[in-house]
């Protein structure tokens, strides 16, 4: 997925949803040559409900009431900091080894680059859980990487904060990667040639020319792989469990109060749903329309 | 090869093969696909040397070349006798100004001509000095902070040139310097460029299509056509004496070669014309379009020498002149007042007359 993409879907939800209560329904009834056939219109509209009643179930259920009880409580703040905390991380660590990769892909040929590019979007469409399986394969005490990381330094990475954003990472950074990609290929390399005419050498004309042209591309990545590590489940759930304070994040605290507090998971729902709006209008309106 | 100095140049250590020889010497072979360049072009530091052709000559990749941008894929470029033909963009002592300028839009006016010596290992401080001084120097102090955007065309086009210099370059390259203008900026900036290329001590090379920007800047024209230099010379010897159609018609000139036999050429084409030079072989002859004269019937009280019947292909207007394409006989241009084409009632598909002065022509030999 391309910011591109994301920012036209955006904007033609909100341009959809705008027409359909607009003049465009009452052309409808005037049957005219422009209207809407009814076998298009029907489905369209079930759709529409379909993904919007369960957020309105959601709000109208929402104890409002109790809500900052429920959201100063230490399970959830708890998870709600928890939650920052790991997914900035993770983003962290996106941005530290994603962005040199899609440089590597975008600037670079070598022998099997469609090859890797493909396996760098794997995750992207792998279950998240076969994810955490793959990660304790590697990582775990007696994974592949992971005993030499115990013998050698000591370090286990399962069910630990430091596995959760492993875990978190493993799945949003090839949103960043794939993001940084497609705008570093639709930035002007000539800016790079004018660079190394100057006598900049291929990495300075990187750090200073188009990693800050590409900048607005990299936020947007950053910001997408930013809320797909904060929604992130079943690879954090399989690869760093499950524990209070530790690896218990916002969505799997939802999960879990689902079944004891029902109340809790709303407010936690809640607190997620309201952050999704906000990336989504943060990418529209800084980074999509300015580009 | 004469090398066409600036005046007051010294020529002799370059003419004589010094031991160190200065100046740029290069053969450049670059193959693009079906397409191949392979020109050799030799300039003395002080001169500038304009590369003129027309769209897909190969102008640009040559210049690409030059900078390391494009790889050589035969053919050697030494530059005061160093060989740069192995080595990286970054590593040669080359400036460009590219067609577009390419600021850096994130970076101030300053700070674009601050990159190279920064580059260069020069402190901030330092690189911002040398820059500001650069601006000065193209009267654009007051505009050291400006971004890229804020800048005018010709404002941007002085930045680019003080970035191309602010490394000390020993080879300036310039892609079609002034094709990105408006025609009212693009006087005042083709003067002021003209300027700041005289007063460059090294190999200037400017890349361009539009003769008048090639005349008025270069010392020395080489033309290229289809990947191969077809001319070379001083602005004024290929305006006299144009060798291609492409430059005939760019210096505004009918052009034909023919069989010459005293006042006599038998073109290729078919019909003779008269010239006032007595020569015998091979020549080219060139008239202007404006010697020529059409008549709508066969004139009888003509003093013209050289008379074609000819018909009327295509009319366009070049200021308060039109200009007739005319085929027949002999293709040709003329250019008219538009009172004359009114009067003549010229439409494409009309039968003309066209005479022409032997003394308006000029044959010389291939």
């Amino acid at each position: 997925m391309t910011p591109a993409d994301t920012s036209g879907a955006a904007a033609r939800t909100h341009k959809g949803t705008r027409k359909g209560t607009g003049p465009r329904r009452r052309r409808v009834g005037a049957g005219g040559g422009q209207g809407v056939p009814l076998p298009l219109l029907l489905p369209a509209l079930l759709a529409l409900a379909f993904l919007l009643v369960p957020l309105l179930a959601l709000l109208v259920r929402t104890p409002w009431q109790s809500m900052p009880e429920q959201l100063t409580s230490p399970v959830v703040w708890q998870a709600l900091r928890l939650s920052l905390v790991c997914a900035t991380a993770a983003t962290a660590v996106s941005l530290v080894l994603g962005v040199p990769l899609a440089w590597l892909l975008a600037r670079t040929e070598f022998p099997g680059r469609g090859l890797v590019r493909a396996l760098v979007t794997l995750p992207l469409v792998l279950p998240p859980v076969v994810g955490g399986v793959a990660l304790l394969m590697a990582l775990g005490r007696n994974g592949i990487v992971g005993q030499w990381l115990d013998q050698w330094f000591g370090i286990s990475l399962p069910f630990t904060t430091a596995g959760v954003v492993v875990a978190e990472a493993f799945v949003a950074m090839p949103f960043l990667v794939i993001s940084v990609e497609g705008t570093l290929r639709a930035a002007d390399r000539r800016y790079e040639e004018a660079a190394a005419t100057l006598g900049a050498s291929r990495f300075t004309a990187f750090r200073r020319v188009t990693l800050p042209l590409i900048a607005p591309g990299i936020a947007a990545g950053s910001v997408l792989a930013w809320a797909r590590a904060l929604g992130e489940f079943g690879a954090t759930i399989t690869f760093a469990g499950n524990f209070p304070d530790r690896t218990q994040t916002m969505p799997l605290a939802v999960y879990l109060a689902l079944q004891s507090d029902p109340e809790a998971a709303i407010a936690l729902s809640v607190v997620l749903l309201a952050v999704s709006i906000a990336v989504l209008a943060g990418l529209r309106d800084r980074w999509m329309t300015a580009s | 090869m004469t090398h066409t100095g600036k005046p007051g140049h010294d020529l002799t250590g370059d003419e004589t093969g010094a031991p160190e020889p200065e100046g740029l010497d290069a053969r450049l072979v670059v193959d693009h696909g079906t397409f191949r360049l392979d020109i050799a072009l030799t300039a003395a530091p002080g001169e500038v040397v304009a590369l003129l052709g027309p769209n897909g000559a190969g102008k640009s990749t040559a210049l690409r070349a030059l900078a390391g941008l494009a790889p050589l894929t035969a053919g050697h470029l030494s530059l005061d006798g160093t060989e740069l033909d192995r080595l990286p963009p970054e590593s040669r002592p080359v400036g460009v100004v590219f067609q577009d300028y390419l600021l850096f839009p994130h970076l101030t006016a300053l700070d674009n001509v601050a990159f190279g010596p920064r580059c260069q290992g020069a402190t901030k401080a330092q690189a911002r000095a040398t820059a500001a001084a650069w601006l000065d120097r193209m009267g654009l102090a007051d505009h050291a902070g400006a971004k890229p955007r804020r800048l005018s065309g010709g404002q941007a086009q002085r930045v680019a040139l003080a970035r191309a210099l602010a490394t000390g370059p020993r080879l300036l390259l310039l892609d079609e310097p002034l094709a990105a203008l408006d025609a009212r900026t693009r006087l005042d900036v083709r003067a002021q460029l003209r300027r700041h290329l005289a007063a460059f001590e090294a190999v200037a090379v400017l890349v361009t299509h539009d003769p008048l920007d090639a005349m008025v800047l270069a010392d020395r024209l080489v033309v290229v056509e289809h990947g191969r230099v077809v001319q070379e010379g001083t602005p004024q010897d290929i305006a006299r004496h144009p060798r291609t159609d492409y430059i005939a018609r760019l210096v505004g000139l009918n052009l034909y070669t023919g069989r010459a036999e005293g006042h006599t050429v038998r073109l290729d084409g078919g019909p003779t014309v008269t010239t006032t030079e007595d020569l015998t072989g091979q020549v080219f002859v060139a008239f202007p379009p404006g010697a020529v004269t059409l008549h709508s019937s066969r004139p009888t009280g003509s003093s013209a020498r050289n008379l074609w019947r000819c018909e009327v292909a295509g009319m366009e207007t070049h200021g308060d002149q039109i200009r007739v394409d005319l085929t027949g006989e002999l293709p040709l241009a003329a250019d008219l007042t538009t009172v004359a084409a009114a009067e003549l009632e010229l439409h494409p598909g009309a039968e003309v007359w066209a005479t022409l002065k032997a003394t308006q022509t000029h044959a010389y030999p291939v």
